[in-house]
């Protein structure tokens, strides 16, 4: 009764090498994989554009909004409840309750990906904004800045760590959703893992699975360094306190991760 | 014609989906209806409980053990962060193509997406209790699992439900691939599109998330009240 599992077509393994370890689908075929590498080049491409693009509009939505109700209180319960139930849909469900009205293709994985973002990114700017200590926000009075200065000049930059640890967590989650793309038509990653027969291919499965992962992890160590390049004034501080910076981190970590 | 009328149409047929059966596009047998929706349905959250039962059966004693005992800090934070990357349908995949398919199968994949939420928000929770209560209760001399139970858990159970929230919404969502995997569950509407027609496409999805949010309503205050105590421990 299961469709997809009787679709499986065990052809499949035949049509791409004629060598043992192919046809007995062995647990992981180095030789099919040198050979076939050429073939993940385009999913990963794919792949990296549905991240890059979401996880830049989420970005540009998410901050808008935190600028929009950093100086109007009254926005921020309907911001958080919004972006809340957005992020409540499941992935796969998001995708497919687009359909009807973006019909199948890479902009609707975006849309459902960037939707996906805003919650996380928008708690963590906020979070940032309000971790920013009065008495910088009370200099910067002081010396007569307006409140668009005070903005861009004192409380932003002190809330640069929050902000890109959003960005982190939403662009290490969303290489992972942006597999299941492949069910809106999107492609990426996920069109090896599910497309024809592939999912009982093991070589193939441990490729792209690899890939998406190292991905994520690439990212991340890349948004670490841009941390570390922007907030200088950081790491010394890190240096000085370890064990508690490092648990107050994880503190962050924690509550960006969950709405 | 115009998107909000062409989306009215669909959520139309879909929601005759839900309580009319038809015949399936195939032809032959009979799909949709009351009856085969409320059976998915409940498929769908036999797989979401067993799956968020043996994610929580392991993560949380785990993280209140480590909480408590203020230690594996990296261990939480490594497993909270590994969690987030790992793509849910490469993990499906990885089950089916090393392991094999059944419920016993997709409950493990669902387990694996459910822990590192609970373990790491048990974890951080229990570190974040106020040591001086722990203290107290240890002066009235209460016994170390009477500590945990009677005084951390409760002091951290919001933290704890709302990582018990993100797992369930893992779970459900991922509950809906389940079908790859050769286990029924909503999913099997969203992905067999050539046997239900775009109806049942709809129909699935927008059952799939009402079923999430039995868990999340209950913690839907929890959040903002949760937040202060945090920026405190910093």
């Amino acid at each position: 009764m299961t469709a997809l599992v009787a679709q499986l077509d065990p052809s499949f393994f035949r049509d791409r090498s004629e060598s043992d370890c192919i046809r007995e689908n062995g647990a992981f075929c180095l030789d099919w994989a040198l050979d076939n590498l050429d073939r993940y080049v385009t999913p990963t491409l794919e792949h990296l554009v549905l991240v890059v693009v979401s996880v830049a509009l989420g970005f540009a939505l998410a901050f808008a909004m935190a600028l929009l109700s950093h100086r109007r209180r009254w926005l921020v319960p309907p911001f958080l409840g919004l972006t809340g139930v957005l992020y409540t849909i499941p992935s796969l469900a998001f995708f497919f309750l687009l359909l009807p009205i973006t019909g199948r293709g890479a902009d609707t994985a975006i849309i459902a990906l960037t939707a996906y973002n805003l919650q996380i990114i928008y708690r963590n700017v906020m979070a940032g904004l309000a971790n920013v200590p009065a008495a910088a926000t009370d200099a910067g009075r002081g010396m007569g800045m307006t409140e668009r200065q005070l903005t861009w000049r004192v409380e932003l930059p002190l809330a640069l760590p929050e902000i890109i640890a959003g960005v982190r967590i939403a662009t290490v989650s969303t290489v992972a959703i942006a597999t299941l793309a492949v069910f809106a038509g999107g492609g990426g990653l996920g069109s090896e893992l599910i497309a024809g027969s592939n999912i009982t291919f093991r070589t193939g499965v441990a490729i792209a699975g690899g890939i998406a992962i190292a991905m994520a992890i690439a990212f991340d160590l890349l948004l670490v360094l841009l941390q570390r390049r922007l907030v200088p004034w950081r790491l010394a501080a890190e240096r000085r306190s370890r064990e508690g910076a490092r648990f107050a981190s994880l503190v962050r970590r924690v509550r960006g991760a969950v709405p | 014609m115009s998107l909000p009328l062409a989306f009215l149409d669909a959520v139309g047929g879909a929601i005759d989906f839900i309580f009319n059966p038809r015949e399936s596009l195939g032809g032959g047998a009979e799909v949709g209806g009351l009856g085969q929706v409320g059976e998915l349905t409940l498929d769908h959250l036999e797989l979401t409980f067993a799956g968020l039962a043996v994610s929580l059966a392991v993560a949380l004693p785990l993280g209140l053990y480590l909480g408590h005992r203020g230690r594996g800090e990296f261990l939480a934070v490594a497993i909270g962060n590994a969690g987030r990357a790992i793509p849910e349908l490469a993990l499906i995949a990885f089950l089916v193509a090393y392991v094999g398919t059944g419920f016993l199968n997709v409950t493990i994949a669902l387990a694996i997406l459910g822990i590192p939420p609970i373990l790491t928000n048990a974890f951080v929770g229990v570190r974040q209790v106020d040591r001086t209560a722990v203290e107290a209760a240890r002066g009235m001399g209460m016994s170390e699992l009477g500590i945990v139970a009677r005084v951390e858990l409760p002091l951290a159970a919001p933290t704890i439900m709302t990582g018990v929230r993100t797992a369930a919404i893992n779970v459900v969502a991922t509950a809906t691939i389940a079908p790859l995997a050769g286990q029924l569950s909503l999913g099997d509407f969203i992905l067999a599109r050539n046997v239900y027609g775009d109806e049942g496409v709809l129909a699935g999805c927008s059952r799939s998330p009402s079923s999430s949010c039995s868990p999340p309503c209950s913690a839907r205050s929890r959040p903002a009240a949760s937040s202060s105590p945090a920026r405190r421990a910093e």
